[in-house]
């Protein structure tokens, strides 16, 4: 995801001067290309999140387009009070992105992991959250963005998953993608957490168990619309690679709460609210902590009360 | 273009905004009044004679740019404000009350003339450092003023922009510190010691210079002539009483807080009169 972003951003940044990218020093080789072709339109601000993320109010507040970059809770919780105070109060265009979402960076240990920006991103004002589920959304997501009026925050991870889009389909913010159709369970996705759930998907299919998929990579604005329609299916299933105290499956369930929609059967899989002392890759910490295609398959079939074969 | 609309009689200025001071926080039940005069002199002259600003065009692209960091003494930038045009008099007789958009920390919405909205403390430098960085980046002229607070200097992230400022060499950039000695709940001294503090900022990369923050032609010279030295930020450390003008209110820790009532009020008002 992150070569998708930061290619996308290069080609942004060579027609649109107005695009700056600033880092906490991080992006070793990742920027070298973009370096090269915008000098002018890169700062490196140190190993101080509050400070860039102040920087880059600043700078919106007299014209640019600033995206701020770094790993996991440094550009994100470090300097929360900045996005909030800063940014987000003063409607600037700084852009957030956060590498490393979820367990991406598992075997660096908890600091690393980014397991609650979600939901407590997704509680300020005037912020527009967004985790891309797939590479193609990561990089339509960058242009998406630097164009949208406002402070943004882009999660990405270290996914490879991609849910090709349809022959001249485009990427909105705050409006959800239907990747699959099924009546008898409803996944509602954001993240690279995608890859997995299509695989469960496929398996549950194996087994007679037709699932739909939506793409939800947006999580403020919410696409409202998109929740109650795949309330409809027998099963509503969030899965996010984050804790689902507030998360993605939290926000599911307030805004079908709210409509007064209650679905037959409701899970949220994420992380259980607890820190992981055990490190490990990425794949393995998801198969760990449940969110694996065969752990998300197994809880969707007891879920249905269906015995997979 | 300059567009000074209003008095250079920078001692009058700055004896109008300790009196609104006095009213809109005796009135609101608003707190800080003693941080608000001790930089009310620094304000009057900033805005009496130094600042590049029109309050008729008050988003004008080439405007000098000015901070207020240390949010809290809100008041006297809002009367500074009022006295110089941008805003109306009579929106200061609200401040800190019910409604209000004048709030006890500094904030732009609908304030025509306020640039940043602060309050909490380490944000203003950092952003003015953004601002700073982005006219040099431009070939815009505008200079940035930023007013500190001793006590917020013990946040972290105001280093972080120190750092990242002279690294950059941005000398459109002015860090006023009102240096009055005091914080919440004790002094400076007490608290967190910052001295030598001349020496930190000098270590930083930055020009300094030490004023009295209460004489005006000492300010007045010494933001007549920036940079201070060229390629280097300037920190100005302008010594000041907090609570200055009212003898009862300096240089206690009383009044950071508290507001004047009855008959505190009444004298209050006799000795800022007369200034």
């Amino acid at each position: 995801m992150r070569d998708h972003f930061i290619k996308r951003l290069c080609e942004l940044a060579l027609k649109d001067k107005r695009i700056l990218l600033i880092t906490g020093d991080l992006g070793f080789v990742v920027f070298d290309r973009y370096r090269q072709e915008c000098p002018d339109q890169f700062i490196n601000a140190g190993v101080a999140e509050q400070n860039m993320t102040s920087m880059a109010t600043g700078m919106a507040l007299q014209g640019k387009i600033v995206f701020t970059y770094s790993i996991g809770n440094f550009p994100t919780l470090r300097c929360l009070e900045q996005i909030r105070n800063d940014a987000c109060y003063h409607g600037a265009n700084v852009k957030i992105i956060a590498v490393g979402g979820g367990f991406s960076y598992g075997s660096l240990g908890i600091s690393h992991h980014a397991t609650e920006d979600i939901a407590i991103l997704r509680a300020l004002p005037d912020l527009t959250v967004v985790s891309p589920c797939g590479l193609w959304e990561a990089e339509e997501m960058t242009e998406a963005v630097a164009y949208h009026p406002g402070t943004c925050y882009m999660r990405l991870d270290k996914s490879f998953g991609n849910a090709i889009p349809a022959p001249g389909e485009k990427l909105k913010i705050g409006k959800a993608r239907k990747l699959r159709d099924g009546n008898d369970c409803s996944f509602i996705v954001c993240g690279g957490i995608l890859e997995e759930v299509e695989k469960a998907a496929d398996m549950l299919n194996a087994n007679g168990i037709k699932s739909a998929i939506y793409s939800l990579h947006t999580i403020s604005p919410l696409d409202k619309e998109a929740i109650y329609e795949a309330a409809l299916s027998s099963a509503v299933v969030t899965v996010e690679e984050h804790t689902i105290s507030g998360g993605l499956g939290s926000a599911v369930a307030e805004t079908l709460m709210d409509a007064g929609i209650h679905p037959s059967r409701f899970l949220r899989i994420g992380l259980n609210a607890c820190f992981s002392s055990i490190v490990g890759s990425q794949h393995y910490l998801r198969e760990r902590y449940g969110l694996s295609a065969s752990k998300i398959t197994a809880r969707v079939s007891e879920l249905l009360n269906r015995s997979l074969q | 273009m300059a567009h000074s609309l209003w008095t250079d009689n920078t001692k009058e200025l700055a004896k109008r905004i300790r009196i609104h001071v006095l009213n809109m926080t005796s009135k609101g039940g608003g707190s800080h009044i003693a941080s608000s005069f001790s930089q009310a002199d620094i304000l009057a002259v900033l805005y009496g004679k130094i600042l590049n600003v029109d309050p008729v065009n008050p988003s004008w692209p080439e405007r000098d740019r000015f901070i207020l960091s240390k949010g809290h003494s809100s008041a006297s930038v809002y009367a500074v404000l009022a006295e110089c045009g941008f805003i109306d008099h009579k929106l200061l007789d609200q401040h800190y009350q019910d409604g209000s958009i004048l709030s006890g920390h500094v904030s732009h919405k609908g304030v025509a003339g306020v640039e940043i909205s602060t309050g909490s403390l380490g944000h203003g430098l950092g952003v003015g450092t953004g601002m700073a960085k982005a006219a040099k980046m431009d070939n815009q002229k505008f200079r940035v003023f930023v007013i500190m607070s001793d006590g917020e200097c013990d946040e972290g992230s105001n280093w972080e922009a120190i750092l990242f400022a002279a690294h950059h060499k941005l000398d459109n950039l002015v860090a006023i510190v009102d240096y009055n000695k005091f914080q919440s709940l004790a002094s400076v001294s007490e608290t967190l010691a910052l001295e030598p503090f001349a020496d930190k900022w000098k270590a930083f990369g930055w020009a300094v210079k030490e004023i009295d923050g209460h004489d005006h032609d000492a300010i007045s010279n010494a933001l007549s002539a920036l940079p201070e030295t060229a390629g280097r930020p300037t920190a100005i450390i302008a010594h000041t009483t907090k609570g200055k003008g009212v003898s009862f209110m300096e240089n206690s820790v009383l009044w950071h807080y508290r507001f004047a009532r009855g008959a505190e009020y009444d004298a209050a008002l006799k000795e800022l009169e007369q200034l």
